[in-house]
This record gives C-alpha cells, sequence and structure tokens, in this order.
C-alpha cells in the first residue's frame, strides 16, 4: 500500500480496512506483529511486514496461530506493543494460549485482531469470536468503518497497557477488505528497550513473573481489570448515538452492521424516527451509557451478524434495569427479526425496519424484477468454484482420483483447509470426502487408518498443503507413525500460503518481510519421522500415478507422497506460459471420438473450450495459464503443447 | 464534462469472474475520486470466489459521507462489467429501469458450460438483455483489443475505464488516471496503461 510510513498527519487516504488497522498500530508504537494469514485478516501482517525495516518493528508469519499468539506475548512481556492478527478459526487455535494469558495478565500493550468471516465468504465456517472475549474474560472492541478501525487500534492498545490486559479487536469481512477514507495520525518516534524483569516479588504484575497461577487470586485481578474497562467504555469515543432523543425504534449495532443501519435509515428516509447506538466497545457493555438510551425507547432493534451475542448481553442488562427504566421490546435474531445465519446488508435492515415503522418499501418494481431475475436466471447460473488455468492441484487430483479408481477398494481422501479444499467439487474431480479445520485430513485419516482391527479395508488418503504441513499436519503424522495407521499423505507443496496471497513459511528461504530465513524440508521431516517418502512432479501424470499406487500397495505404516509444483498465480509465475498451446483440428475427433469430450467434460481446465460450432475443443488464450498438462489428457494427442523461449 | 456527480452517493458496482482484476480496476477508480476530496467507500469480493467464481466490487461515492461497503437491492447507478453474463446477473439484484451498463464483450464460460452442461448466451441475446433492462448501454471488445495490442488480457481493465471515462456518466478525467496508475504500476509500464486507456476513450463514440 501507498503511504503507510510515509503518510503525513492529516492526509487523507483510501485504505482498506486491514491497511487502517496496520497504520493504527504503527501510530500506537507497535514494535511486533505476529500472525498466520487467513481471509480476511492477511493484509494487516502483510502491510506491517513491507514497512517492517523502515519503521523497526518485528513482523513475522508464524507457524500458526497459538504460536503467534505467544510470539506477541513475548514481546508485550518484555514492554513492547504487540498486536497478533489471525481470522476467525485462529482464536479456536490460540485459545488455550489465549485463556492463560488473559489470566497471567500483560505488560506493554497488545491486541489479539481476530477478522471473522460471516456468510463465510471464504471460509467453511462463520464462527464468531466475540463469546471467545467473554468466555476469556477479556474486553472487546470492534471498529465501525475505515477510520475508527485505524483509531481504535491505536486506542485499544493504549487501554491494554493501562489496565495490563490482552484486548480482543474483532474486524470483519465486510470491514477488513472493504477500503474507505482514512484521515492519517502520527507516527512516534519510539525509542524502546525490550526487557523482561523477572526477579521482583513473584506476584508483582511489573516486576514478577508471569502465569495465571495462583488461580483465584490472578482471576480476581482479572476481574477487577475488566471492571476498570468497563469503566473507560463509558466514556469510549467509539460509543456513539445518532437520533433524535426520544426515538420511536432505537437500533443497537456494531461493526460493518453500523454502515447497514445508517443506510437502512437513509433508503428509509427514517433520520427523524430512529436512532442508532452504535457501540464500539461490545463486551463488557458500557451500562450506563446503555441504561440512559434504554430509557428513551421501548423497542430495541439489535443489528448483529451471527450469534445474537449483543442480543443476549443486552436483555440481561435490560432485565437487571427493569424496575428503573421499565419493560423493552426487543427485536434481533431470536424473534427473527434479523436472519440466524450468513452476513448481513443494507437490505436486511431495511426489512424489519420498515416493518417496525409501518413502511412499505420495495427495492424494484416488481416487473422488473421479475424480468431481471429470468433473464439472469438464463444468463448467468451460479458460477462453480475452479481451480485457476494451470493450477497443480487440478493435476495432482486428477492423479490421485485416477488412482483411487484404479485401486478399486473404494479408497476415500481426507482433506483440510487451503485452494484445494475446492477438491470436494468438480473442479477437483470431487474427490476430497472429509474436510474439517487446519491439518484436520492428517488426523482423521489416522483415526481411519485403525479401523482394519473393525474390518474396515478401504484405501485411506489424505492431502494437505505445504503451510498447513507446517501449521498441524505434523503432530498428526507423529500420531499416524507412532499407531502404525495405514494411510497416504498427499502434500500439495506449491511453495506459499497461496490461497491468501503467498505468505512465507517454514518451507521457504525468506520470512514475511522478505529477509533470510531456514527452509525446513517436508521430505526430510517426514523421512526421520520414519515414514515412506516420494516426490515429484504432479505435472508428470504418468510418474504420479505410478508412485501414488506404489504407495497404496504398501499395507503398513505411513507413506507419504510430495507433488511439487508452484502456484500458478505466484508472482514467479504469473502471467508467464511455458508452453504455448494449441488444438490441432484435424485431430480433434469431437463427439465422435469416444473420448466423450475427456478434456472440457471431465478434466475441465476453464483454459480450454468445447466450441459448439465447429464441435471440437479449443484453447483460450486469454485464460490458458500454458502449464501443458492437458496435452497428456488427449487420447489421440490432439492437444499440441510449443516450448515457450524466455531469456 | 459533467463535473460534479449526479447522484449522491455515486452507486457503482464492478463486476466480473474471479481473476480477472476487479479488484485493481476499483481501487484505481475510488483512488481517483478520493484524490479529488470525494469520500469514497469500496466494499470487495476477495478470497475464495476470486477463483473463478462471480465477483463484484461496490463502489460508493459521496461528496460527505461514508456509506455502506454493500449497496442495497436495486440502488446501483452505474454497472461496469468485465464479464457479460455477470452485468445480467448484477442486474438482477441492483438495477433498475434508470441504471446504465458499460460491458466488456469477452465471455468467461463457467465450468458447466465448459463441460457442455450450460449454455452459454448469444451474444446479440446479451445484448438485447442488459438494453431491456437498463436505461443506456454501452459494449466493447475490451479483452479482445487487449489481447491484439497489449498482448495480454489485463488491459482489457484499462480500456474499460478509458471507456467508462467517455461515456461521461461520473467526472473522471485523463490526469488523474496517469497519476494513480503511475503510483501502482512500474515506470516502464506506464505507457501502455496509458494507451490502453486512450483505446478505450475512442472506443466509445
Ligand atoms: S495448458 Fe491446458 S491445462 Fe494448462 S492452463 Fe492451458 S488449457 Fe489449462
Amino acid at each position: 500500500m501507498s503511504g503507510l510510513i510515509s503518510g503525513k498527519k492529516g492526509s487523507r487516504r483510501l485504505l482498506m480496512g486491514n491497511e487502517a488497522i496496520a497504520r493504527g498500530a504503527l501510530e500506537a508504537g507497535v514494535k511486533v506483529a505476529a500472525g498466520y494469514p487467513g481471509t480476511p485478516s492477511s493484509e494487516i501482517v502483510e502491510n506491517l511486514a513491507k514497512v517492517a525495516e523502515a519503521g523497526n518493528l518485528y513482523v513475522e508469519w508464524s507457524t500458526n496461530e497459538k504460536i503467534a499468539m505467544e510470539v506477541a506475548a513475548a514481546a508485550s512481556f518484555a514492554r513492547l506493543r504487540s498486536i497478533c492478527v489471525v481470522k476467525q478459526n485462529g482464536i479456536n487455535v490460540a485459545s488455550d494460549f489465549l485463556l492463560h494469558l488473559a489470566g497471567s495478565g500483560t505488560r506493554g500493550g497488545m491486541l489479539v485482531i481476530p477478522c471473522d468471516d460471516p456468510g463465510a465468504l471464504s471460509s467453511i465456517n462463520e464462527g464468531d469470536t466475540r463469546h471467545f472475549a467473554r468466555l476469556l474474560e477479556i474486553p472487546l472492541v470492534e471498529p465501525g468503518d475505515f477510520q475508527e478501525a485505524k483509531d481504535m487500534t491505536k486506542w485499544a492498545l493504549e487501554l491494554s497497557e493501562e489496565l495490563q490486559c490482552v484486548i480482543m479487536m474483532r474486524s470483519v469481512t465486510r470491514l477488513s477488505h472493504a477500503s474507505g477514507n482514512v484521515t492519517l495520525g502520527d507516527l512516534p518516534v519510539t525509542d524502546v528497550k525490550a526487557e523482561f524483569r523477572h526477579e521482583g516479588f513473584p506476584l508483582d504484575p511489573n516486576e514478577g513473573i508471569i502465569t495465571s497461577a495462583p488461580v483465584a487470586f490472578r482471576h480476581s485481578q482479572q476481574q477487577e481489570k475488566l471492571k476498570k474497562a468497563t469503566a473507560a467504555f463509558e466514556s469510549s469515543p467509539f460509543n456513539t448515538y445518532t437520533g433524535p432523543e426520544k426515538p420511536e425504534v432505537l437500533i443497537v449495532t456494531s461493526s460493518a452492521c453500523n454502515l447497514y443501519s445508517r443506510e437502512a435509515i437513509n433508503i428509509l428516509k427514517a433520520e427523524e424516527r430512529v436512532g442508532i447506538l452504535k457501540l464500539g466497545t461490545t463486551w463488557p457493555l458500557p451500562e450506563k451509557l446503555i441504561e440512559n438510551r434504554l430509557q428513551k425507547c421501548d423497542s430495541i432493534l439489535v443489528v448483529e451478524e451471527v450469534i445474537p451475542f449483543m442480543e443476549e448481553n443486552l436483555k440481561i442488562l435490560a432485565q437487571e434495569l427493569e424496575p428503573k427504566i421499565g419493560r423493552k421490546i426487543f427485536y434481533g435474531k431470536r424473534d427473527g427479526s434479523i436472519p440466524s445465519v450468513d452476513e448481513m446488508n443494507p437490505d436486511l435492515v431495511i426489512a424489519p425496519l420498515a416493518k417496525l415503522l409501518g413502511i412499505e418499501y420495495q427495492a424494484m418494481s416488481e416487473e422488473y424484477a421479475t424480468n431481471a431475475m429470468q433473464k439472469s436466471f438464463f444468463a448467468a447460473p451460479v458460477r462453480d468454484l475452479t481451480f485457476c488455468p494451470g493450477c497443480p492441484h487440478r493435476a495432482s487430483f486428477w492423479s490421485i482420483n485416477n488412482v483411487l479408481k484404479l485401486d478399486n477398494n473404494r479408497g476415500f481422501v481426507c482433506g483440510d483447509i487451503g485452494c484445494y479444499t475446492m477438491a470436494t467439487l468438480p473442479t477437483g474431480f470431487s474427490t476430497l470426502k472429509t474436510l474439517h479445520s487446519m491439518g484436520s485430513g492428517t488426523g482423521v485419516a489416522s483415526g481411519f487408518g485403525k479401523l482394519t482391527q473393525f474390518g474396515m479395508n478401504q484405501s485411506v488418503v489424505t492431502v494437505c498443503g505445504d503451510s498447513t504441513f507446517f501449521h498441524s499436519v505434523i503432530p498428526a503424522l507423529v500420531n499416524a507413525v507412532h499407531h502404525k495407521s495405514d494411510i497416504t499423505l498427499v502434500v500439495l507443496d506449491n511453495s506459499g500460503t497461496a490461497m491468501t496471497g503467498f505468505q512465507s513459511h517454514p518451507g521457504l528461504e525468506v520470512d514475511a518481510s522478505g529477509g533470510d530465513a531456514v527452509k525446513l524440508d517436508i521430505e526430510s521431516i517426514c523421512i526421520s519421522m520414519g515414514a515412506v517418502v516420494k516426490k515429484c512432479n504432479p505435472f508428470d501424470f504418468e510418474k504420479t500415478q505410478q508412485l501414488l499406487f506404489e504407495l497404496l500397495e504398501i499395507k503398513e505404516g505411513v507413506k507419504v507422497l510430495i507433488l511439487e509444483q508452484i502456484c500458478a498465480l505466484s508472482p514467479e509465475k504469473k502471467a508467464k506460459k511455458n508452453f504455448e498451446m494449441s488444438v490441432d483440428e484435424s485431430r480433434c475427433k469431437g463427439e465422435s471420438c469416444g473420448c466423450n469430450r475427456l478434456c472440457t467434460r471431465i478434466f475441465r481446465c476453464p483454459g480450454l473450450v468445447w466450441h459448439e460450432e465447429s464441435g471440437i475443443s479449443r484453447i483460450d488464450e486469454a485464460i490458458c495459464a500454458g502449464c501443458g498438462v492437458c496435452s497428456a489428457i488427449c487420447p489421440v494427442g490432439a492437444i499440441s503443447r510449443k516450448e515457450v523461449a524466455y531469456e | 464534462m459533467n463535473k460534479s456527480l449526479q447522484f449522491d452517493p455515486y452507486n457503482l458496482i464492478i463486476t466480473g469472474v474471479g481473476g480477472q482484476g476487479n479488484v485493481m480496476a476499483s481501487r484505481v477508480l475510488g483512488n481517483m475520486f478520493s484524490m479529488n476530496g470525494y469520500t469514497v467507500t469500496i466494499g470487495e469480493t476477495f478470497g475464495a470466489s476470486q477463483r473463478g467464481g462471480s465477483v463484484m466490487s461496490h463502489l460508493r461515492i459521496s461528496s460527505d459521507a461514508c456509506y455502506s461497503p454493500q449497496i442495497a437491492k436495486g440502488q446501483a447507478h452505474l454497472i461496469v462489467a468485465l464479464e457479460p453474463t455477470e452485468a445480467l446477473r448484477v442486474l438482477a439484484n441492483y438495477g433498475n429501469q434508470d441504471v446504465k451498463v458499460l460491458c466488456n464483450n469477452r465471455p468467461i464460460y463457467a465450468v458447466g458450460v465448459i463441460s457442455g452442461e450450460l449454455n452459454y448466451p448469444e451474444q446479440a441475446r446479451i445484448h438485447e438483455w442488459i438494453g431491456e433492462l437498463s436505461s443506456q448501454c454501452w459494449f466493447l471488445d475490451a479483452t479482445d483489443e487487449a489481447l491484439k495490442q497489449m498482448r495480454h488480457p489485463i488491459y482489457g481493465n484499462i480500456i474499460l475505464l478509458g471507456a467508462l471515462a467517455a461515456t461521461e456518466t461520473i467526472p473522471i478525467a485523463r490526469e488523474d488516471f496517469k497519476s494513480i496508475i503511475a503510483d501502482s504500476v512500474p515506470a516502464d509500464k506506464l505507457d501502455i496503461n496509458m494507451k490502453a486507456y486512450d483505446m478505450g476513450m475512442d472506443m466509445i463514440s
């Protein structure tokens, strides 16, 4: 991004929410940032990594989220400011450490920043991390627009340092990945020295040891901190009210829903009738501020995404306050006014609000809507996700799928998270049969591999990416080797954390900021564990299939096949064709071939298209990445490839 | 050229298929307005849908306030489609009688079309339908020209931005484009981008 560090105080930039958070961290003088890549969170660490040298920061892509949290915590213990950034799942991974960190307290200001993905736009869950704040008993704050994303980062870091307690600042896809104008603040000139003090009285928060025991003592200290946080929240600049003094309906909202709510009021022209209490501090709730607002209105519409987190907390408060403020009627997720799954948008606020206000609202004329719907139905059916043209995963799953069919014992593949998740879809020949969290393919396979005792004789295969291998496959592999589980792991090594934009990982020679790092070799790791290991290029179908077949034949223990081929989108490879491809029109027999249009109907690389009029396949040169793989698919050799020479 | 916005906020949707460069186009356009003092909000689809799914960028351009990163149903003023059938998909959700459409002709076939399970409509039908669902529309062979003249499909997006300027639907200036693009591409790529932009301008008459 332009100007993350050069941007002057007072200048105004169009920033992505994640860039705004990164800038906020710099304005707060953050020294250490750690994370594990995951959409929609990755750009925060990525942008800080870019300016690490200029800004004298330490930034790392940690092996997994728990370690990222520990790395950031160490900085805080040494009295530096730090942030740890993850996507929603990452909080699950880090939660064990976080629970203890919440109890032990911190020193330098520390934020944990989960970016949630309501609607699962780029996830296979829509987990809500806000619950963790309550579970862990740590303060929770949520920016409501782009300027706040920057300003709140700084404010929350200062508060964390004052309270000596980690604070959770939650973002969501529609803030993290949306962009808006932000006015920049000052970048501090800091010259802090890292120092871990541990020689004082053990219970001293600044000089003693850092741990969550003795539990009752530390836990009560933690709750004191929460009370202080609540007091600070009462006057937080991030809790705002806009609307008439006594509105007919009071919307209580936070995060991106703040923008949807504003839009809904605007579209319904209900500015004189509806008020918005936008909360930037969402747990614990600022009770006095809320009491003051609830007092003035009896109909409350709670607008939030995923679980009714604010709604439930507000209801508890309203119940306690009832003798003072009277009975309130709440509308939200529990009564169905707001949907309980999927992400929100302005229309989903307009609907319940219009109903409460007795306004008739129609987004489009009936006639236009029907007409447009019909046309789009015919012309634009849903686009299935596909592997990119030239993607090594298509080639890998082509081979895995073929071998499993040949093996003929109803073998199956357990998968996990990465681009290869799409192998549940036709683009990966529907090869994946179980799919859960990072590294879970190997763990689940390890379990399947022990079921021979109960008569199971299907081949058990699992796949993982290179980054995932380090993230959480290693312990599962240890488990499988140790217990002699009969499984075959295929490592789809595409040299980077491809799904999220090529972040570095322990298998590469570079770190987050492009500096030198020690590369760990997946092959040697697997060999040292005692697995049988083979390696090849997935673009070589014959060899891949032969090796995989051989491995499946070995009936006991863990086998590993490493398929190495760099991602088609990687900066090194992008827009560089290795082969100029063409379909020989005289050879392609089209429908009469008997191959049943293997290339376009089954292999389905978007670079190959079926040309209706001429009745043969063609290469779409705008799309083809020139990987050359499909030439091996055609049974009559009609797809030819010519190597492209580059200087 | 019309110097002010016809609506405030002006709601523009750029749509296409993952991998076509939606985000790049929306960023360039957003920055052009932002540098002129407008308040811009952009909502994007990133992540999984970047792998061949339908993608959209919602741009809200306003003289004062920050708006929702998602436009409400039926509220689009202008749709720029990098892929023709995506224009129809967007019209079904965000269109209205007054909406305008600028559309690239080059189809990107969904896997279902490649595999022969689905049909891709003929260009004439698509033009007719988009015409019916908008108050004004422009079609151009941006990708084809980019492939021919610049030997890379990505310049199709720049051609579209040039064409967008020529439609005079929203106030964009060549110099602004130049200064923004100069900031985001290597120096030796500036000329080819400007050439694409100018080509796009000439394609709208
Ligand atoms: S060479 Fe074949 S498989 Fe590779 S990208 Fe081009 S069309 Fe797809």
